[in-house]
């Protein structure tokens, strides 16, 4: 266990790819940390750079309190569970466990009693003897785990180790890291694409874009204050809606019809306005916005209903026992709004 | 899925049958000419049914050989195949899995100049280069030794090739994995690398020993003395006797003898050698 501290991290490839920029960022010792961001966004090169598997063209990591730049992924002291689990498939998983033991020269009772151990708290006792190929998704995963867990590492890395299982597992799985992550507290960095597993997993979400932090923050926190559009747009589920506007003496305008009054600390001028789904209701009767419906997602416990409003998309999210029409009126939660700067998409301080 | 209809089953069938007949057909000969006496030839017509002279015709070229033609006796003969085939299979295997485990995973300086000019040599079998290969060999003093039957042959860039493909197909994962795990590169080959290739391994040693032991002009340039002769040298010294009949009886035996160590091994090593050409085990 060991805290990670990142300090102006930069990656660029011999041909010219700027793919990290700048990064700085320290992980508390046990801390859960994911990165998220869309494809080509730097995290899985940040986590490489991490590991030793990527060179860092500028800045430093450090692991616990020793700058590991220029030191061998082996003699970093990390375990990493890949997206393809990598396990040996010519070995059992006795042996997968026990490889990166047998490498450092641990005496074979302790490898005994650490693979013991960690086939016990993954529930893999069963397999030892089997070959990887001879195992479902599942319990590839859970032995690409065990081969983490046993080398008793200073930290984690995660590279999308879910994203090869199917939906249910993944669920399942994704719990299981939580639940391991807490009892056994090591550090962990975790990758993935998904802003659902982003949320549930993380001390702290970091989102990154074109190879930058967009925020840094607990997960509600970067739900409930994203710091940028991008962030908005990518946290949540559906994505927060987002649409330009006009704030004009304390009213805010989409597409000239007025949305919503009594906005305070907001100054007048064209802007980004994003509002969550769940924040667009119906309006009592002989009030609201129109809102022509388009189309409708029953997602059982919710409805999205996909429209706009004066021919922007919007989507509201319904308790799915409303009634509803082609033709709406809704109200919008005033006090609920996010504002974004027109230009470069940052949050507006109130 | 392909529709079956009796007749094209027939067809499959008798092209198949055909093609057996074909490839079987000269074995058979040769296998009931190696049990007939010398005299059973002069008529010119090939015998179909065995002979009595099979023990005879056996151990005489297992033991004296064919003092008329210059052919010592086949154990000697034998054992030079046996041992050119091994060495050149084994040698082909170890340098080219080597090169291909280079030009894979390391970044080096003029990398892909070093594997064009591996492919390249694709297009130099030794019968293209066998004159200036031949002096090479004759100035390092190699002629009638193993070393100058089987080193010149041991570059194998087709090999080298199939590696390097295979290679290609390991998730680059595992080699990070086993770096994470403290796997140096030279235990990263030995530990995982060698194992999965172990397949493509038996599926080449299959390949290129049956090459070894066909090679003809290589070693009938290299060797002058008898001692150092293989199989099917012997073969062709046999076939080709002046003023005489050849006897072929003995040559037929000598073919059915030759023929034996590449049946064992293609025999032996059938399961593996399917698997290797066939399976992904990753």
């Amino acid at each position: 266990m060991s805290a990670i501290e990142i300090t102006g991290v930069s990656k660029v490839y011999a041909g010219g790819v700027r793919a990290v920029s700048d990064v700085s960022l320290s992980i508390a010792e046990g801390e859960f940390i994911v990165l998220v961001g869309p494809s080509g966004c730097g995290k899985s090169t940040l986590l490489r750079m991490l590991a030793g598997l990527e060179t860092i063209t500028s800045g430093t990591v450090s692991i616990g309190s020793r700058v590991v730049n220029e030191i061998d992924p082996a003699a970093r002291n990390i375990a990493m569970v890949f997206q393809n689990y990598a396990l040996y498939p010519h070995m059992s998983v006795y042996d997968n466990l026990a490889y990166g033991l047998r490498n450092r020269g641990v005496p074979k009772a302790d490898i005994d009693a650490r693979v013991a151990e960690a086939a016990r708290m993954l529930e893999i006792e069963p397999y030892l003897t089997r070959k990887p190929k001879q195992l479902s998704g599942g319990q590839r995963q859970r032995v690409a785990m065990g081969r983490a867990i046993v080398r008793k590492p200073d930290a984690f890395l995660f590279d999308e180790p879910l994203s090869n299982l199917d939906a249910k597992l993944r669920v399942s799985m994704r719990g299981e890291i939580r639940q391991l992550q807490r009892r056994l507290g090591v550090t962990s960095v975790y990758v993935t694409h998904d802003q659902l597993e982003a949320m549930t997993l993380a001390d702290r979400i970091v989102v990154l874009n074109g190879g930058r932090i967009e925020q840094v923050g607990r997960p509600l926190d970067v739900y409930h204050n994203p710091a940028s559009t991008f962030v908005a747009s990518f946290i949540g589920s559906p994505a927060m809606n987002l649409a330009e506007a006009e704030v004009m003496g304390g009213s805010v305008a989409i597409g000239g019809q007025v949305v919503a009054n009594g906005i305070s600390g907001v100054k007048d001028g064209k802007l980004i306005v994003g509002l969550r789904a769940e924040d667009i209701q119906p309006a009592a009767p002989g009030t609201g916005v129109p809102f022509a419906v388009r189309y409708i997602e029953e997602l059982g416990a919710l409805r999205l209903v996909h429209g706009s409003v004066e021919g922007r998309h919007l989507t509201m999210a319904l308790s799915p026992d409303l009634p509803l029409a082609d033709e709406m009126k809704v109200a919008v939660a005033a006090d609920r709004l996010h504002f974004f700067e027109d230009d470069s998409g940052r949050r507006m301080t109130r | 899925m392909i529709d079956r209809h009796p007749w094209l089953d027939a067809l499959a069938h008798a092209v198949l049958i055909a093609g057996v007949l074909l490839v079987a057909f000269p074995v058979y000969v040769a296998v009931i000419a190696s049990t007939h006496g010398p005299n059973d030839f002069m008529s010119g017509l090939v015998p179909l049914l065995p002979g009595s002279d099979t023990i005879a015709n056996y151990r005489s070229m297992l033991t004296d050989g064919l003092s008329s033609s210059g052919a010592p006796p086949l154990g000697g003969m034998l054992w030079n195949s046996l041992v050119m085939a091994l060495c050149v299979a084994f040698g082909k295997i170890a340098i080219s899995i080597l090169s291909a485990y280079a030009i894979v995973y390391f970044r080096f300086p003029f990398r892909a100049v070093a594997f064009w000019m591996i492919f390249v040599t694709l297009m130099l079998p030794v019968e293209v280069r066998i004159v200036p290969t031949f002096k090479v060999v004759a100035d390092l003093g190699l002629l009638d030794s193993y070393a100058g039957l089987t080193v010149p042959l041991i570059a194998s860039a087709t090999a080298t090739f199939l590696f390097r493909q295979f290679f290609l197909t390991v998730p680059e994962e595992l080699m990070e994995a086993a770096r994470i795990d403290g796997a140096g590169p030279l235990k990263f080959f030995r530990d995982i690398l060698l194992p999965l290739s172990r397949t493509n391994i038996a599926a080449l040693f299959v390949i290129l020993f049956i090459y070894g032991w066909n090679q003809y002009l290589w070693p009938m340039m290299v060797t002058t003395k008898s001692s150092h002769y293989t199989i099917v040298m012997g073969i062709k010294r046999m076939s080709d006797v002046a003023d005489a009949l050849p006897q072929w009886n003995v040559v037929m035996t000598t073919v059915v003898l030759a023929l034996l160590p590449p049946v064992i091994v293609v025999v032996g090593m059938q399961r593996l050698f399917v698997k290797g050409l066939i399976e992904t085990e990753k």
